[in-house]
């Protein structure tokens, strides 16, 4: 399953034995290791950083779709903000993802959202099925409801998502050979915290609702 | 959506509704319902940032050029002394935290470790170069230990490069690594304490009552490894086992007679209960209208520590309960005078302390990215997720929870630097992990930001935003990150990194309005796509200000005389001496007696006017006739001058301030 390994096994790879004080080199040497380096570290990968990359770009984008419904749906200002900030933070992660898979020379998923309406080519045909994705019925439900009902519903269903988010986390981490990538570590470990911790949050906003049943 | 919310009870649900119903059926039932306890809020005033008066506009930090190791760079206030770059094995792989002993910089690298030599910071040298891989290498010293954290699924024990190519391998460390660091040109690698959650970063904590051990806190934010690969880890929520490695930081003990004894002897859970929901204070209008019910007559309780109407249809069965208790089958005016006494007391009963009922994981942290630890005060500050959190250090082993902020400007709370005196808190939050750019001008100053808070009482209370006032590109990942106290006598200091923002140098002080004071910027690494740079951290160590750059190496820096410090506060600054310095760890300065003490404590008090024009000049000529001056003649004007100025101390507008100045002329004259 591991794609190509054996690029790690090439001429930009560290050598643990290399000498301590090796000679000074200069500014232009130092950038064509940087950049060889870059190079190789972008060699190692397996097809679960790339599946879970493809994968997450789509989860993302129908993230995109939910939070945009807040400022039309007449959300209280503080799920307004909480759409917000999940509108910035996905929109830059899936950018990452979309440069992760491009350095890679990988299909790129391309997103494109037109109301409740997500497209994503370059993904295949399963990323509906990912874990936590919201059916049609939950997305139709979701943009009908305004108010508090609205923020009773995005929150419930938006846990569901980043429920889903950490599984997929989980699953690349459960990989052989996955995560290695420092890139894909950090990305997938960053997602991985920053859901939890909003999932966290949102659901002490779900309890905060009024009318909430004990 | 400005708000904080602070807690440090028992689960809480609260809502005005239910809580009737609530009533009503544990009335019924007889039984009590949960014990929330909300918080109430400080109003959260929007971030400003203050641009410097007079500062050029537009900043010069926006729009500069682009290069790997030849960008455009922008400086205010400071100078840059060197500019080191990474040594061969190390380029092109991420530059991370910093730690300090004696006259060295240890830089960890995801690669391994890098000792720099800062006796001559005009050109460090490099001394050691140790390849041992794994994210993020964050490193920390306690006298010949240096203690590494290993977070990344390819970090190895023996050191090697090749990575862990299974999910589960008996070859792989996540935790802390341990080095010998007696020879410092020769690290040995004596000692691994593998953890659940491996080790994103760490603190040492070395008690004063023990001087056999230190402590290591451990943090860490990736998923729990499998058990098959570290016996007895388990990511499952705690109702489901109770020895989830969610839900706890972990304390490991490190013997210093013998480190390779180094093992988790505690893993405390600071974060049970940490439920309650971010919410605002009441209302005016609802304050209003518990004062017309309370005129009018009605049945006012505190309940979840807010005051709230009880509806006549509850309070009539009550009523009617009470008065048969006492034997009658109607109330008299002794009764209900009797009742209203009673009536918070019945109301606690039926919400009294009881446990969280419902299922799944308890929503709150499950970690903690950073805890820095202030042991000569006691405390420590915790970065933990969506809170921050203020801890009793007192017993190492067992730290405990004092107060836990949280802010729904903040996405993810990270690190804290407490100011000298422990009267204040800063937390930073980083938001989008430090990889992503969150500093353009579309981003809201109050996100990824640095929170302030004054320490009243044990209580965090919110004052300010902080957030560097330039701008960035998309190119740039940016948001507040790892910095340290500046010991600017008298004032609260702070260089911190914002990665490709640069460094910032701010005064808080005025916690409700800090200002920045200095800065140094470079441009993208790249022209055209974000590619992770800039400075990870930096900090004040024995005058210089070290910065360890991602991408570039590492950078040394000096403080330049301006109108919002002068030479005389950055060379009493110098006077403060390390022997260490960790990330984490965060030391109480002190000023040893020095005229420069004393004169900058005179530029502060010019610059406040808590001292008039001519008391500042007699106070300067004073003190320059003492220092040319020599035994008992100084010593006599020095006391002279020290008691001159506490007479003048009750007569100023900085009574403090002038009181530190007379302090500091009576040390130099004892001295």
């Amino acid at each position: 399953m591991l794609l190509a390994l054996t690029a790690c096994s090439g001429p930009a790879r560290l050598d643990a034995e290399a000498p301590a004080e090796a000679p000074a080199a200069d500014a232009s040497d130092l950038e064509a290791i940087y950049w060889a380096r870059q190079d190789s570290a972008r060699a190692r990968f397996t097809d679960a950083d790339v599946d879970f990359m493809t994968g997450m770009i789509a989860h993302h984008a129908q993230a995109l779709v939910m939070s945009a419904l807040a400022p039309t749906n007449g959300a209280s200002p503080a799920v307004q903000t909480l759409a917000a900030r999940i509108i910035n933070a996905q929109q830059d992660e899936i950018a990452s993802m979309q440069q992760w898979l491009r350095d890679r020379e990988q299909p790129v998923p391309e997103v494109h959202i037109d109301g409740l309406t997500l497209m994503v080519h370059g993904a295949g045909d399963h990323h509906m099925h990912m874990p936590g994705m919201l059916t049609r019925q939950q997305l139709e439900a979701l943009a009908q409801a305004r108010g508090s009902a609205f923020d009773r519903l995005f929150l419930t269903y938006m846990i569901q998502h980043h429920r889903g988010a950490v599984t997929m986390v989980d699953a690349l981490f459960a990989a052989d050979g996955a995560g290695q990538d420092e890139a894909a570590f950090k990305l997938a470990s960053d997602i991985h915290v920053d859901q939890l911790t909003e999932i966290a949050r949102m659901e002490q906003m779900l309890e905060a609702l009024p009318g909430q049943t004990p | 959506m400005n708000h904080t919310t602070r807690s440090r009870g028992p689960a809480s649900r609260t809502a005005s509704h239910p809580l009737w119903s609530l009533l009503a059926v544990a009335a019924l039932l007889g039984v009590a319902a949960c014990a929330p306890k909300p918080m109430a809020q400080d109003p959260m005033p929007p971030a400003q940032p203050t641009p410097p008066p007079g500062a050029p506009s537009p900043d010069p930090r926006v729009g500069l050029g682009a290069g790997r190791f030849d960008p455009e760079e922008a400086i205010g206030n400071l100078r840059l002394l060197s500019s080191s770059r990474p040594p061969e094995a190390f380029v092109g792989v991420t530059n991370s935290d910093l730690a300090f002993k004696d006259n060295y910089a240890i830089q960890g690298n995801y690669n391994g470790i890098i000792v720099w030599d800062l006796s001559d910071p005009r050109n460090p040298t490099l001394v050691t170069e140790y390849v041992c891989p794994a994210s993020q290498s964050d490193v920390s010293v306690y006298e010949n230990l240096l203690f590494v954290s290993g977070e990344g699924l390819g970090g190895r024990l023996d050191c090697g490069t090749e990575g862990v190519q299974t999910a589960v391998s008996p070859d792989r460390l996540r935790g802390i690594r341990i080095f010998d660091i007696s020879d410092i040109r020769n690290p040995e690698y004596v000692a691994n304490v593998q953890t659940c959650r491996g080790s994103h970063t760490h603190s040492v904590l070395k008690d004063p009552n023990d001087d056999e051990n230190v402590y290591i806190y451990v943090s860490g934010s990736a998923p729990v490894r499998p058990a098959e690969e570290l016996p007895g880890c388990s990511g499952a929520a705690p109702d489901e086992d109770p020895n989830t490695a969610l839900f706890r930081i972990e304390v490991i003990k490190v013997p210093l007679a013998d480190p390779t004894q180094a093992a988790i002897v505690s893993s405390p859970r600071i974060f049970e209960g940490l439920v309650e929901p971010p919410q605002h204070g009441m209302a005016p209008a609802d304050i209003a209208a518990i004062e017309e019910a309370k005129a009018r007559g009605e049945f006012v309780v505190e309940i979840f520590g807010q005051e709230r109407i009880v509806p006549s249809g509850f309070v009539a069965p009550m009523l009617a309960a009470f008065v048969q208790e006492r034997g009658r089958e109607v109330a008299t005016a002794a009764d209900s005078a009797a009742f209203r006494e009673a009536l918070p007391g019945i109301i606690a009963a039926r919400f009294g302390p009881q446990e969280e009922e419902g299922d799944g994981p308890r929503p709150g942290p499950t970690q903690c990215h950073d805890i820095t630890l202030y042991p000569e005060i006691g405390l420590a500050g915790g970065a933990c997720e969506g809170y921050g959190l203020l801890l009793d250090i007192s017993d190492p082993d067992n730290p405990t929870r004092m107060d836990a902020v949280a802010d729904s400007n903040f996405s993810y709370w990270h690190s804290a630097t407490f100011n000298n005196d422990g009267t204040k808190i800063l937390f930073t939050d980083e938001w989008g992990g430090g990889g992503q750019p969150k500093c353009r001008d579309t981003d809201p100053m109050e996100w990824g930001a640095n929170a302030i808070f004054t320490l009243e009482d044990g209580e965090m209370r919110f004052k300010s935003y902080y957030k560097i006032p330039a701008a960035q590109t998309p190119q740039e990942n940016c948001v507040a990150h790892n910095g340290s106290l500046i010991p600017i006598p008298g004032r609260d200091v702070m260089v911190q990194a914002w990665y490709q923002g640069g460094i910032s140098i701010f005064d808080w002080t005025d916690p409700a309005n800090p200002v920045e004071i200095a800065y140094h910027d470079r441009g993208p690494v790249d022209p055209d796509r974000m590619q992770m740079g800039g400075s990870w951290s930096v900090y004040w160590y024995n005058g210089l200000i070290v910065s360890s750059e991602i991408a570039r190496g590492l950078d040394v820096f000096e403080l330049v005389p301006s109108a919002y410090l002068t030479e005389n506060e950055i060379a009493a600054a110098n006077t403060v001496r390390l022997s260490y310095l960790n990330a984490q760890g965060q030391p109480q300065y002190e000023w040893p007696a020095s005229f420069v003490l004393a004169r900058a404590y005179l530029d502060q008090l010019a610059r406040s006017s808590g001292l008039s024009a001519a008391q500042i000049t007699a106070a300067r000529q004073a003190l320059d006739q003492a220092e040319n001056a020599s035994g008992t003649a100084r010593r006599t004007a020095l006391t002279t001058l020290a008691e001159s100025l506490r007479a003048e101390a009750s007569g100023s507008r900085d009574a403090a301030k002038v009181r530190m100045l007379a302090d500091a002329v009576r040390a130099l004259a004892t001295g």
